[in-house]
């Protein structure tokens, strides 16, 4: 097992390397003085467009700013925001408890829904319940999200007036923040209907941001069951008598979660991109539509920052996954 | 009858080649009926779309200042002059939406030609070469794939500034790791095959060796990647027109024509709707189609 993990690790660390050269390389693959870019139209003075150049370190070697900036970076500074003057550390952190608040509820809800769906579809080979969640899922599978907000917004608050438009809380609540999470805050701030708002706020961009994961996860549970239930284990418990649900929810679920359990960690990446979309939709205050933002502000250092932890954060969560199958599947942690 | 069929596609394979291996495929194609649907709701689009000015009542940029956000016909203060309705500058939304598939399909196929062709290169070398090439051209693809795709065309349209070409460059970059991966899989369970080392004693050059004799039998996964990766353009493509780093106003380009309509989702549902509508629809034929051409191709499935 150690010599997995290390193995593993091994193989990060020229990724994780090769990501700090990309989130570099960013500011200074802008055309054209890097300077004068992030000004846009502010006007610069020679003195103040001197002083900046020292501050980011343009006007030494670049092998000297990229050390600097890894050994920055390493140490949680990733320099500070051109429009709020925070670090872009703090900044990023503020924002991040209210993506992953959204993005467990999405995945959650796509776990939920899209492993029972799938299992059922799988059971039910070629069954009018099949078609309709294989139907289902492509649909999901080929939605443009941001549309699909759109239409939710047009039903849900527009026409049945059920949920709010945008935020993560109405604001006549307000509480100091303590875990970050709108669900558990609201409801340690004891404050009646608080919990209800923020429940309501989540529900539209929840359902939006699972909607593909969801698709996802229930055609490979399906597709993963349908191998298993092909198993000669499967076929000897239901020759030595097991009753069909103990059949399917014991030796078939588990071993058909295996493949399952990999594809939601990989989800990862396709919840943040959504996040970018979701959030921009919903104002949710997350870093994805912080991140866009942040580039129509031309706020370089947090585009920067956010890009350098966001693809640190989906290597690690991956990391985890591989980790996790090896734990699951002793034939991987096993092999070589 | 699959028995005979299959008996009969081998025969004629012999006989007369690709035509006979066409054959084989369309009729393991049409076994998948959704498969069918797909690729005769995306042909359709195709013809829309080279038809779009012949088609389109009216120029897709052409303002009615006298019918500002008509609903659709069948509504309420609806004409038969606008059958879509009209958008807040008093554009037809159909010719619009005509004239914006010509966008989607076009994304659509640069974008995979442009990934799908870099990548297969790039995948050739990797596997061929192989060593320390190798491993520098896999740790290169892992980085671009640490990022959100969605997030990485973000930062590179901010680079390369925001237009419809920089979007499809920037879709294109993203996507070419997956070509790269798919590709240099396949060359390395080839590459020890029989029929290569055969090849290799017979004199074969490396790059005749690459591109003649094993790049074709690498080509059904990438095939299939292909189909997928052009629905995915479209949609990522849509999805930066939405957040206005794609193809600029007044493009009718549909993810465009969203980021536009926006403001009215609570007055004018149809300016809303039908954009959207027509992405779902595009993406699903051609998700529709790659899942046929998947079944089709797979090998494994095929025996069975």
């Amino acid at each position: 097992m150690l010599r997995f993990l290390l193995g593993r690790l091994s193989l990060l660390i020229p990724t994780f390397i090769g990501i700090t050269i990309a989130a570099f390389s960013f500011i200074r693959l802008l055309p054209g003085d890097p300077i004068l870019v992030m000004a846009g139209e502010r006007s610069v003075s020679p003195e103040r467009h001197a002083e900046l150049m020292r501050q980011f370190g343009f006007d030494r070697p670049l092998w000297q700013q990229y050390v600097e900036y890894l050994a920055n970076a390493l140490s949680g500074d990733l320099g500070r925001s051109l429009v709020t003057k925070r670090p872009v550390f703090d900044e990023f952190m503020t924002l991040f408890p209210a993506t992953l608040e959204l993005s467990l509820c999405a995945i959650l809800l796509a776990i939920v829904i899209g492993i029972p769906a799938g299992s059922i579809a799988a059971v039910k080979r070629g069954s009018a319940s099949d078609h309709l969640v294989m139907g289902s899922a492509l649909v999901g599978f080929s939605m443009p999200i941001f549309w699909w907000g759109l239409l939710l917004i047009i039903l849900f608050s527009g026409v049945l007036q059920w949920t709010p438009v945008s935020g993560r809380i109405s604001l006549v609540y307000f509480f100091p923040p303590v875990t970050g999470f709108m669900l558990i805050d609201s409801l340690l701030s004891g404050q009646k209907g608080a919990f209800a708002s923020a429940v309501s706020h989540l529900i539209l961009p929840t359902i939006v941001l699972g909607t593909i994961p969801l698709a996802v996860i229930a055609r490979q549970t399906r597709s993963a069951m349908l191998e298993v239930l092909s198993e000669d284990y499967v076929r000897t418990a239901r020759a030595k008598g097991l009753g069909p649900s103990r059949v399917i929810g014991i030796h078939a679920l588990r071993n058909a979660m295996i493949p399952v359990i990999t594809t939601v960690g990989l989800q990862v990446g396709t919840l943040l991109a959504g996040a970018i979309l979701t959030e921009s939709i919903f104002s949710w205050p997350g870093i994805g539509k912080w991140m866009v933002d942040s580039i129509f502000r031309r706020d370089y250092p947090s585009v920067q920052g956010g890009l350098l932890l966001i693809a640190a954060m989906v290597m690690i969560v991956n990391l985890i996954v591989d980790l996790l199958y090896g734990v699951i599947n002793p034939r991987i942690r096993h092999a070589r | 009858m699959t028995v005979d069929t299959v008996e009969h596609v081998v025969i004629d394979r012999k006989r007369v080649g690709s035509l006979a291996l066409l054959q084989e495929f369309w009729s393991y194609f049409r076994e998948n009926r959704g498969a069918v649907v797909g690729l005769a709701v995306f042909i359709l689009t195709c013809f829309l779309a080279l038809f779009a000015d012949v088609i389109a009542p009216y120029s897709p940029t052409e303002q009615f200042r006298d019918a500002l956000l008509a609903p659709p016909a069948w509504q309420d203060g609806g004409s038969a002059r606008f059958l879509l309705g009209t958008d807040a500058v008093g554009r037809d939304l159909l010719s619009r939406l005509l004239h914006g598939a010509r966008y989607s399909l076009f994304i659509g196929c640069i974008v995979v030609s442009l990934s799908l062709v870099v990548g297969i290169l790039i995948g050739l070398v990797a596997g061929f070469v192989g060593g320390a090439t190798d491993t520098l051209i896999m740790r290169l693809m892992d980085i671009i794939l640490a990022f959100p795709s969605l997030l990485l065309a973000l930062a590179l349209v901010a680079i390369l500034g925001p237009s419809l070409t920089n979007a499809m460059i920037a879709i294109a970059l993203v996507q070419q790791p997956h070509y790269v991966r798919l590709t240099r899989a396949s060359v390395l369970a080839e590459k020890t095959k029989d029929y290569v080392t055969a090849a290799r004693v017979a004199g074969v050059g490396p790059l005749r060796l690459m591109f003649r004799t094993i790049l074709p039998n690498c080509m059904a996964p990438l095939i299939v990647q292909a189909a997928l990766s052009f629905s995915n353009a479209i949609l990522d493509a849509a999805a930066l027109g939405f957040l206005g780093m794609g193809a600029q106003p007044p493009t009718p380009e549909w993810g465009t024509m969203l980021a536009e309509s926006r403001e009215f989702i609570l007055r004018a549902w149809w300016v809303v709707t039908f954009p959207g509508l027509a992405i779902l629809i595009t993406v699903l034929s051609i998700n529709l189609m790659g899942d046929g051409l998947r079944d089709a191709l797979d090998p494994r499935l095929k025996r069975s």
